[in-house]
């Protein structure tokens, strides 16, 4: 689609702002799990298509990791064809809803959309959430046509965003796909991950549910790697290609004196005893969690953010984000940093923790910090924090949450013999995402070791096509 | 291949199903619970982490047996609390929410040695297949059941069939010998038996007891760890335990450690982290103990 359906002049679109999403005020929303944010309404999604320049080179698809056909969808939008938007979102990317809440839009196609160059960028993300909503809201989905019905199996291990994409691309190219869970619920870490204030989980269900219409059978309770490993999948159980997409779900400590204290959490602890467990709705869940009045955050990723963001709302008077580095070099996305900021997160930029004290009984009830500088840039390209001169410091906590990084799960690396792995031992792939063995391939942090959802479910569709072609060329020996 | 017997081709799922319930002693249950998957793999020394219901919290249970044929597992559950005393109400044909396994890595079966074998409590349960794949390589096998009573001790005519000699002890001396393992085990070790190796497992106190009574005696102990988890796979590190000064996950680097190297007083503080929470639970529970149907499912 190459002409132009917007009747105004560019002129008239660059005057019209950028439209802002509805949220639930900060004082409300510190105090519930309910989503922050309700995207933007019907109106609004009009008045900010208008915005679209609809350029001849769109620049805003090559920088989606799925490269979805940004112009196409909100010239739809436009024409108030919301389906027909949303439809054109799911050629590329069949988790819109999911997106369209947690991708880090400012850093890929809203970055480089051409009008925010001189102006704010088109809202690509509240566009692409808005259709989703509504067609969920007006129960408008139709499952897409499946042409091929193709007889080879595929096993996707790992239910995140990687596998999940994986799963409908094969999917809906015709192939028979089972997708294994360790955990009894379906998503990976958007699952036991992400707040339920930044994906509902009814949102989250709806998209498994789509995947699953795709004819993707789904089995929980299984660890593979112990509860049957690759090797008994491609002799005993007939697949004949394996894609893994275990994520990055080990925690990594600071290794800093008193981390075996009471109130001591990872993050991923943490936010799976809240988010999968629901310890938040402890007793009438069995889960508990244990927050006291202070609560210590370390890190400065998204994780962190969730985790500090989460502590506010089961009561902490006091949240704090502990990261070493400042606040240029955060690497969370920009608006949960805006929402955390609202939320009354305080945030200690340029401390490191140094060691965790406790009472007599074991529980935590102080941390104590050193007060950093910014050196040289180190591999990272960020600069490097250094201690300061400044003396330590003490602050009352009563639990201190790490999100200091993870690492890939070691179990299914340690179970397959030939498969290469790296750094932290992450799975080596090339960059169409084989593994060192033939038929089996991998993406998402597995691979990466510790990225975004998008980058997950990019690797997971260029998977599925390198998986596509894998079996086309074992057919046509 | 046997397990697709037992798939559902309904959604693919498998369904835990408990196919026998018997009471061992007073809070001791023993459960044999459809789950062919994990009957196919079990180990000694491996274990499962199940959920009750839909509502319920994930606990880890060492897997005491399976059956190949039937696609079962065997489970030995002292209820105690608000998780286990759920279970108890679950009858033979009821079902559990979860079960994954197995889980943690099994025991390694060495040979050539003579062994002591030390279960406390419920833990006995959880001696039972390591004590057996030890016998069945061929060590000599002195094993020690310790309980608090007569009608606490479980599995004695099992633990004997497996053992070269064994010892009761009762903390009140209702049955056998009364004292502590520990006292039997000092008079073993004493007796220059040729004991190289002791398997300890019960609860923590004990455990910290007997690897405190081997050390002067330079016996490698071995010790079965029951930590805090949630996902027992590696993930939550809130089994996370200090085992020669360095951190061990429970889950995946254990469940068992040497007990010479293990930090026990941390972990008995660990261990106590939700004493509180977990009185709540239990109280609620005990005002209504029917709570199969509870309400407000989001």
């Amino acid at each position: 689609m190459k002409t132009n359906v917007n009747k105004l002049k560019p002129s008239e679109r660059m005057k019209i702002p950028r439209q802002v999403s509805i949220e639930q005020s900060p004082d409300e929303r510190k105090h519930n799990f309910n989503e922050v944010s309700f995207g933007v309404d019907e109106e609004r999604a009009l008045i900010e298509a208008a915005r679209c320049l609809e350029c001849q080179n769109p620049v805003c698809q090559d920088g989606c990791p799925v490269s979805i056909d940004i112009r196409s969808f909100i010239q739809m939008i436009y024409l108030k064809d919301y389906i027909g938007a949303v439809n054109k979102i799911r050629e590329s990317n069949y988790l819109p809803a999911i997106c369209g809440r947690v991708c880090p839009q400012e850093e890929q196609c809203e970055k480089v959309c051409t009008l925010g160059k001189k102006h704010d960028p088109v809202a690509i993300g509240k566009l692409e959430r808005f259709v989703a909503d509504y067609e969920f809201k007006h129960n408008l989905f139709t499952p897409p046509v499946i042409k091929d019905n193709r007889p080879e199996k595929i096993a996707v291990v790992g239910s995140g965003p990687a596998g999940l994409t994986c799963a409908a691309e094969l999917a809906k190219l015709g192939y028979k796909v089972t997708v294994f869970e360790a955990l009894h619920a379906v998503g990976g870490v958007l699952r036991y991950g992400i707040p339920e204030f930044r994906l509902p989980r009814n949102i989250l269900d709806l998209e498994i549910e789509r995947i699953k219409a795709l004819g993707v059978k789904v089995e929980t309770n299984f660890l593979v790697g112990r509860t049957a490993t690759i090797d008994e999948f491609l002799k005993e159980w007939d697949f004949d290609a394996i894609f893994l997409g275990t994520g990055a779900g080990t925690p990594q400590f600071m290794e800093i004196p008193g981390e075996s204290l009471n109130g001591v959490y990872s993050a991923n602890e943490f936010l799976t005893r809240v988010n999968l467990m629901k310890a938040y709705k402890f007793p009438e869940y069995d889960t508990p969690v244990k927050i006291g009045k202070s609560v210590a955050v370390i890190g400065g990723g998204n994780t962190a953010m969730d985790a500090v963001r989460t502590s506010k709302r089961l009561g902490a008077e006091h949240a704090y984000l502990i990261y070493r580095r400042s606040r240029t070099e955060m690497p969370a996305r920009l608006e949960e940093v805006h929402h955390a900021e609202e939320e009354g997160i305080e945030f200690m930029m340029l401390t490191n923790p140094t060691r965790i004290l406790g009472d007599q009984n074991g529980y935590v009830n102080a941390i104590e910090c050193q007060k950093m500088v910014l050196g040289e840039p180190d591999e990272s390209g960020r600069r490097k924090p250094i201690p300061s001169n400044e003396p330590k410091f003490i602050i009352e906590v009563q639990n201190v949450i790490e999100a200091v990084g993870q690492s890939p799960n070691p179990i299914i690396q340690s179970t397959t013999p030939g498969l290469k792995t790296g750094r932290k031992g992450v799975v080596v792939t090339n960059d169409v995402q084989h593994t060192s063995r033939a038929g089996i391939f991998a993406g998402g942090d597995l691979s990466r070791g510790g990225a975004t959802v998008i980058l997950a479910m990019r690797d997971g569709k260029i998977a599925a096509k390198e998986i596509h072609q894998y079996l086309q060329q074992k057919n046509n020996k | 291949m046997v397990i697709l017997l037992f798939r559902l081709e309904k959604e693919g799922v498998i369904v835990y199903r408990i196919v026998k319930k018997e009471i061992l002693a007073p809070t001791i249950i023993k459960y044999v619970i459809e789950a062919p998957y994990v009957a196919q793999k079990r180990k000694a020394g491996n274990f499962v982490i199940i959920r009750v219901d839909e509502m319920g919290e994930r606990i880890p249970l060492t897997l005491v047996d399976s059956n190949l044929k039937d696609g079962t597992v065997t489970l030995i559950v002292q209820a105690i609390g608000k998780t286990t005393k759920t279970l108890a109400l679950k009858n033979s044909g009821d079902y559990i929410a979860d079960l994954v396994g197995p889980l943690g890595n099994p025991t390694p079966i060495e040979t050539g040695k003579t062994i002591a074998c030390i279960g406390g409590g419920v833990g006995t349960a959880e001696l039972f297949p390591i004590t057996k794949a030890l016998k069945e390589a061929g060590n000599t096998i002195y094993t020690i059941v310790g309980a608090r009573s007569k009608e606490l001790v479980i599995l004695e005519k099992e633990m004997e069939q497996v053992s070269d000699k064994f010892y009761i002890t009762t903390d009140d001396g209702s049955y056998k010998r009364k004292g502590f393992v520990t006292d039997q085990l000092k008079e073993l070790l004493d007796a220059n038996l040729g004991i190289n190796m002791v398997y300890a497992i019960g609860p923590l106190p004990m455990m910290k007891a007997v690897s405190n009574l081997t050390k002067p005696y330079k016996v490698r102990t071995v010790v079965s760890l029951n930590a805090v988890m949630v996902d027992g796979t590696g993930m939550c590190g809130g089994c996370r335990v200090s085992v020669n000064g360095k951190m061990k996950f429970a889950c995946v680097d254990g469940p068992e450690f040497d007990g010479h190297e293990v930090d026990f007083d941390e972990m008995l503080l660990r261990n106590r982290s939700y004493v509180d929470k977990e009185k709540i639970s239990l109280d609620r529970f005990n005002e209504n103990p029917h709570v199969c149907k509870r309400e407000g499912m989001a």
